[in-house]
C-alpha cells in the first residue's frame, strides 16, 4: 500500500493505463492515509464515497483502452473552488452549509480528464493569509516537524495550506491550490512539494471563490514537477464564461521537460538579497545558481528596483479587490445568516458573525482605502507603483529568460507565531508577491533542507505564458536538488 | 495616517460590519498601523505613470447579445436562508 501513496501521478497513470494498478486500489490507499493523518486537518469536507464510485467509474473506462490524462488519479480540490453537490466553505462561517449547483471550470476539467477527487482542502480564510489558521475550521498541521524539537507545530503555509499538506503527507497525489500573493508557492515551499501559479489568464476563474480578482489564478500542487505540468495542461485553457481567461491555446507542458538549459540566461536579482535573508535560504539559492550554471545556464545579475514597494502596493490593492468581491455575503441568497431588525441590521450582524479577524480587517482596510477622498491617494497610487513593478520585470526579461529566486525567506514557522502584528506575517510573502502584482507564471520546487530538516523553497519566474521555459529549467534543477526528504512519520 | 474611532464606525458601517463599541480601539490601531506600512508608496515618483487595472493586456470581448442561461429557480433558491414563493425572503424594507 505504501508504494502506491509514493508514485507520482505520471507513474500511476501509466501503470494503471498498463492495467497493472486498479484506481479502486489506488484510491482505497490514499483514503486509508486520509484517516490515517486525519489530526492535520488537511480536509475540511472528506467525500470518500465519491471517491470510490470515480475510481470504479475509472477503472471501467481503463479497462476499455479508454480515459482521460488523470484517469483513476486521486487529487484533492482546495475548497475555494465550487464544486457541484459538495459543500464548499472557502474555510468560513459566513458560507455555512454551501453547496454549489454548479461545478467550476477547472475543477470540471480535473473530472473530465477522469480524476477522482477525495475531498476539499483546508485553506485560509477565503485565501487570505499565509500560514492555514484563519481557517474557521481550525488550523492545518504540517506533516514536517523541526529535527531540534518535533513536539513543536508547525504551519503548513498558506493560504492553499490543505493542499500542501495532503500532498506532502500523500494523502493525495496532487492538490488544486490558487495564488493571489504566494499562496500556492508558499505553502509549496514550506511543505517540500512543486506548485506553480501559472500566468494571469491561463486558467480560468470561474466558479473560483473571488478574492483579488486581478490577481487570483488556480495552479496545481503536486510532488513533482512533471505532475505539476500534467495537471496544469489539464486544468488550462480559455473559457468564455471568464472574460479574463486568455484565448490561448494550452502547449504540451510536460514536453518542455528533459530539454536542455544551455546558454539560457538566468536573472539573480540583487533586491532579493536584502540584509538579514537566512543564511540557510541564501545558501540554497546559491546551489541552484550554481545547478544551472552546470547545466549549462548562464546566471545574470538584474535589478528589480521596485521590489522593496511590492509588499505595500499589494495589501492596498488585494483588500480593496476583497471588499468589493465580498459585498456579496450578505445573509440573503445563501450562506449564514442573522437575522436583525432591519435590512441593513442583518447585513452588519451577519458579516460580523460570519467572517474571521484577518477577513473582516481586510474589508475594513479596503474600505477605505476605496472611500470617497482617498481613491487616488491609496488605490489609484498603488495601482500606478503596480505598472512599475511590471515593468521591472518586463525590462529584465529583455536580457534573461528566467528568474530564480527564494520562495520565501525562512523555513515553516510556528503555529502561533507571527500573529502580533500582520504586517509581520505578511513578510512571508515579500519574494512571491511582486510576480502576482505583474500576472507572470512563478514555480516553487524544493531546492534542499535548513539545518533543523525543513524544505526550503526556490522560485522560478518566467515571462508571461512562457510556462514551459519554468517548467524546462525546472525539470533540470529537480534532477540537481534530487529531494527525496519526506517528512518525518510520512 | 491614524484613523480615530469614529473614522472606524464610518468604514465599517459602509462595509455593512457590525463592531462593537470594545473593539474600536484595537481595530483603529491596528488598521493604522497598516495605513502607516502602506503609506511608504507616497516616496515613489509615479508622475506619468498610468494606473494599471489588469495584467492582461486585452480588449474586453464581446459575446453575442443572446440568453444562454436561466430557467431554474429552484437551483438558485437552494442555498437562500430563507425563500417563499420562487423570492429570497428579507426583513420589511418598505413600511
Amino acid at each position: 500500500m505504501s508504494e502506491l501513496v509514493n508514485l507520482t501521478i505520471a507513474d500511476a497513470a501509466r501503470r494503471l493505463a498498463a492495467r497493472e494498478i486498479s484506481s479502486v486500489d489506488l484510491v482505497s490507499a490514499h483514503l486509508e492515509r486520509m484517516d490515517r493523518f486525519r489530526p492535520l486537518n488537511a480536509f475540511i469536507t472528506e467525500t470518500p464515497d465519491r471517491a470510490m464510485d470515480g475510481a470504479k467509474a475509472a477503472d471501467v473506462r481503463l479497462a476499455k483502452n479508454g480515459g482521460g490524462v488523470l484517469e483513476g488519479i486521486p487529487l484533492g480540490i482546495k475548497d475555494l473552488y465550487c464544486t457541484e453537490g459538495v459543500r464548499t466553505t472557502a474555510a468560513s462561517k459566513i458560507l455555512g452549509d454551501f453547496t454549489p449547483a454548479y461545478e467550476s471550470t477547472v475543477s470540471q476539467k480535473l473530472k473530465d480528464a477522469g480524476a477522482v477527487s477525495l475531498g476539499k482542502l483546508s485553506l485560509d480564510e477565503f485565501a487570505m493569509g499565509s500560514s492555514n489558521t484563519t481557517s474557521a475550521f481550525g488550523p492545518v498541521i504540517s506533516p514536517w516537524t523541526r529535527a531540534s524539537d518535533p513536539s513543536v507545530k508547525l504551519v503548513p503555509g498558506g493560504s492553499s495550506g490543505g493542499s500542501a499538506a495532503a500532498v506532502a503527507a500523500r494523502l493525495v497525489m496532487g492538490a488544486t491550490g490558487t495564488d493571489t500573493g504566494g499562496s500556492i508557492r508558499q505553502p509549496a515551499a514550506y511543505c517540500g512539494i512543486v506548485g506553480i501559479k501559472p500566468t494571469y489568464g491561463r486558467c480560468s476563474r470561474w466558479g473560483i471563490i473571488a478574492f483579488a480578482s486581478s490577481l487570483d489564478q488556480a495552479g496545481p500542487m503536486a510532488r513533482t514537477v512533471e505532475d505539476c505540468a500534467l495537471m496544469l495542461g489539464v486544468m488550462a485553457g480559455h473559457d468564455p464564461k471568464d472574460s479574463t481567461s486568455a484565448p490561448m491555446a494550452v502547449p504540451d507542458f510536460r514536453a518542455a521537460l528533459g530539454q536542455s538549459v544551455k546558454g539560457l540566461k538566468v536573472g539573480v536579482p540583487r533586491e532579493y538579497r536584502p540584509e538579514g535573508l537566512s543564511d540557510e535560504v541564501a545558501r540554497v539559492w546559491d546551489q541552484g545558481i550554481a545547478w544551472l550554471k552546470d547545466a549549462g545556464a548562464e546566471p545574470v545579475e538584474i535589478g528589480l528596483p521596485c521590489t522593496r514597494h511590492a509588499l505595500a502596493t499589494y495589501y492596498i490593492i488585494a483588500p480593496a479587490e476583497c471588499s468589493s468581491n465580498l459585498a456579496r455575503y450578505d445573509g440573503v441568497r445563501f450562506g449564514a445568516r442573522v437575522e436583525g431588525s432591519t435590512l441593513d441590521d442583518l447585513y452588519r450582524k451577519t458579516r460580523a458573525a460570519g467572517f474571521g479577524r484577518e477577513v473582516r480587517r481586510r474589508i475594513l482596510i479596503g474600505t477605505y482605502v476605496l472611500s470617497a477622498g482617498y481613491y487616488d491617494a491609496y488605490y489609484a497610487k498603488a495601482q500606478k507603483v503596480r505598472r512599475l513593478i511590471a515593468q521591472d520585470f518586463a525590462e529584465a526579461f529583455k536580457k534573461v529568460d528566467v528568474i530564480l529566486t527564494p520562495t520565501a525567506p525562512t523555513a515553516a514557522f510556528a503555529i502561533g507565531a507571527n500573529t502580533e502584528d500582520p504586517v509581520t506575517m505578511w513578510l512571508n510573502d515579500v519574494f512571491t508577491i511582486p510576480t502576482s502584482l505583474a500576472g507572470l507564471p512563478g514555480l516553487s520546487l524544493p531546492g534542499g533542507l535548513s539545518s533543523d530538516g525543513l524544505p526550503l523553497g526556490l522560485q522560478l519566474i518566467g515571462r508571461p505564458f512562457d510556462e514551459e521555459t519554468v517548467f524546462k529549467v525546472a525539470g533540470v534543477m529537480e534532477k540537481a536538488a534530487n529531494f527525496t526528504a519526506k517528512p518525518q512519520g510520512v | 495616517m491614524s484613523l480615530d474611532r469614529a473614522t472606524i464606525r464610518s468604514i465599517a458601517d459602509l462595509a455593512r460590519i457590525e463592531v462593537p463599541e470594545e473593539d474600536l480601539d484595537h481595530l483603529a490601531g491596528e488598521l493604522s498601523g497598516i495605513l502607516k506600512f502602506v503609506e511608504q508608496l507616497a516616496e515613489v515618483n509615479t508622475d506619468g505613470v498610468a494606473p494599471m487595472t489588469s495584467v492582461v493586456e486585452m480588449i474586453t470581448p464581446m459575446r453575442e447579445d443572446a440568453v444562454t442561461d436561466g430557467g431554474y429557480v429552484d437551483k438558485i433558491l437552494a442555498n437562500a436562508p430563507e425563500q417563499a414563493d420562487g423570492f429570497f425572503v428579507v426583513p420589511k424594507v418598505v413600511e
